[in-house]
């Protein structure tokens, strides 16, 4: 068997360099992986690309990364009301964004993990979305054209997993994690619980285990705000 | 003369909860829609969808019962209804753009005469705006209704030829509901359904930087 599981937060993100392309899963204060995330702050890593769909709620979730400027640039698609640290280093010009439909953000990741090239789609014509970007009319309808993100690494947070990597997630904390790991070529993630092969249920598997690398049990940090 | 009255915040989402059909699969975005599933009509029953991956969205959690794993796309904790699904961030939007929804309803900031819409962004407010959402759910629900004041703070139309403010997206909206008129876009122009009670059709125009057309009398709005 695959040895997956990691003892210690540290040792899971380890190897990640300067410079590095990561998806942090998380939506509205659930399924955020504020434990790894720590872990990343502590370790120092700089000029991340971030790719997250808000930057942060005060110290919370990614605002502790921008706080220390180690995100050089950010694809998101609702930085939000409490991105404090993202604000000031966006102001200073410290760090650029990417602004992204949120089911479009979802769409570039997928099209990466499903090894597609490009899609076209409706969403953002003739918005700001749209500049730059390639025009055309499928079917009556003026589309453009989305490339896929990748990224090197996802940082993701889910319930439960088995000692391979299957994993479940708890209630609306789903959100963009099981995208990311099918999208990053190295997923870590942070879990409540390991469990015994066999304790979970193939047809209650979300993220099969083919998509996750380094497991780490974690309790979870949850920010209000 | 005393200023004429205007519905509030809560009595245009009453009267927009009257544009949902029993049995419908609605969301609700930021803002005045938010207050909709408060008054939906009793013998009405619809299942709302939240962007985050929830089908079957039920009433805000009591003090006490607050699960912060099940919040609403506010951030907000929110309960469950018998029935209710959860999915990915991915397949939350492959229903918004896709056509499954049969109505979403979205605040605004500006909707054109052709039916733009302009909601995530204001020209000159500070940071980077957040579109979030809106532009999935703007480019693919059945129906699209928008729920804002007729008029901004400072007395200008929100109703216009052509939407100065980032659009959100081209030719997506099908129903305005405003503190003053229900109003449906048509291939023609702006068709004023309703008006709010006292108001004639030339007050309304005044307001309103587009052409209003009618077909006979437009009625009086029904909120309550």
């Amino acid at each position: 068997m695959r040895h997956k599981i990691h003892s210690g937060l540290d040792s899971a993100v380890a190897d990640i360099p300067d410079g590095a392309r990561i998806m942090f899963g998380g939506f509205g204060g659930a399924g955020f992986p504020n434990n790894l995330i720590q872990a990343l702050a502590q370790k120092g890593t700089k000029d991340i690309t971030a790719i997250s769909n808000n930057c942060g709620t005060r110290d919370g979730e990614l605002g502790l990364m921008f706080k220390n400027g180690q995100i050089r640039h950010v694809i998101a698609s609702f930085p939000g009301p409490h991105a404090t640290y993202f604000q000031q280093q966006l102001a200073e010009k410290k760090v650029t964004l990417e602004l992204v439909p949120q089911g479009i953000l979802c769409e570039r990741m997928r099209a990466a993990a499903a090894g597609l090239c490009a899609f076209y789609t409706t969403v953002g014509v003739g918005t700001e979305v749209a500049a730059g970007k390639e025009e055309r009319v499928i079917d009556g309808k003026r589309c453009i054209l989305e490339m896929p993100i990748h990224a090197d690494y996802a940082l993701i947070k889910a319930e439960t997993a088995d000692q391979l990597g299957n994993l479940t997630y708890r209630l609306a904390a789903r959100n963009f994690n099981p995208i990311m790991a099918m999208a990053a070529t190295t997923t870590i993630v942070e879990v409540d619980e390991i469990v015994p092969l066999g304790s979970i249920r193939p047809e209650h598997v979300v993220t099969p285990a083919i998509f996750v690398h380094r497991i780490v049990q974690a309790k979870g940090i949850r920010y209000a705000g | 003369m005393p200023a004429k009255l205007r519905l509030t915040r809560d009595q245009i989402a009453q009267r927009a909860a009257l544009e949902l059909p029993n049995g419908a699969y609605v969301n609700l975005g930021w803002g005045i829609p938010n207050l909709i599933a408060d008054y939906l009509p009793k013998d009405v029953e619809v299942y709302f969808h939240s962007e985050n991956g929830i089908l079957g969205m039920g009433r805000r959690a009591r003090p006490g019962e607050e699960d912060y794993d099940l919040v609403d796309a506010m951030k907000v904790p929110v309960t469950l209804i018998p029935g209710a699904s959860f999915f990915h961030q991915a397949d939350a939007h492959l229903m918004t753009r896709g056509g499954h929804l049969d109505v979403a309803v979205l605040g605004g900031f500006q909707v054109s005469e052709k039916g733009d819409l302009a909601n995530w962004k204001i020209p000159g407010a500070k940071g980077p705006g957040g579109i979030g959402g809106a532009m999935d759910i703007a480019a693919g629900a059945k129906k699209l209704i928008v729920c804002m004041e007729h008029t901004t703070r400072e007395g200008a139309p929100k109703i216009v030829r052509q939407c100065t403010y980032p659009l959100t997206g081209l030719a997506c909206v099908d129903t305005i509901v405003s503190d003053l008129a229900v109003i449906d876009v048509k291939p023609e122009g702006l068709m004023l359904r309703e008006m709010a009670p006292g108001w004639s059709h030339e007050e309304l125009q005044k307001l309103t930087g587009a052409p209003l057309l009618s077909l006979g009398r437009a009625s009086e709005m029904k909120f309550v």
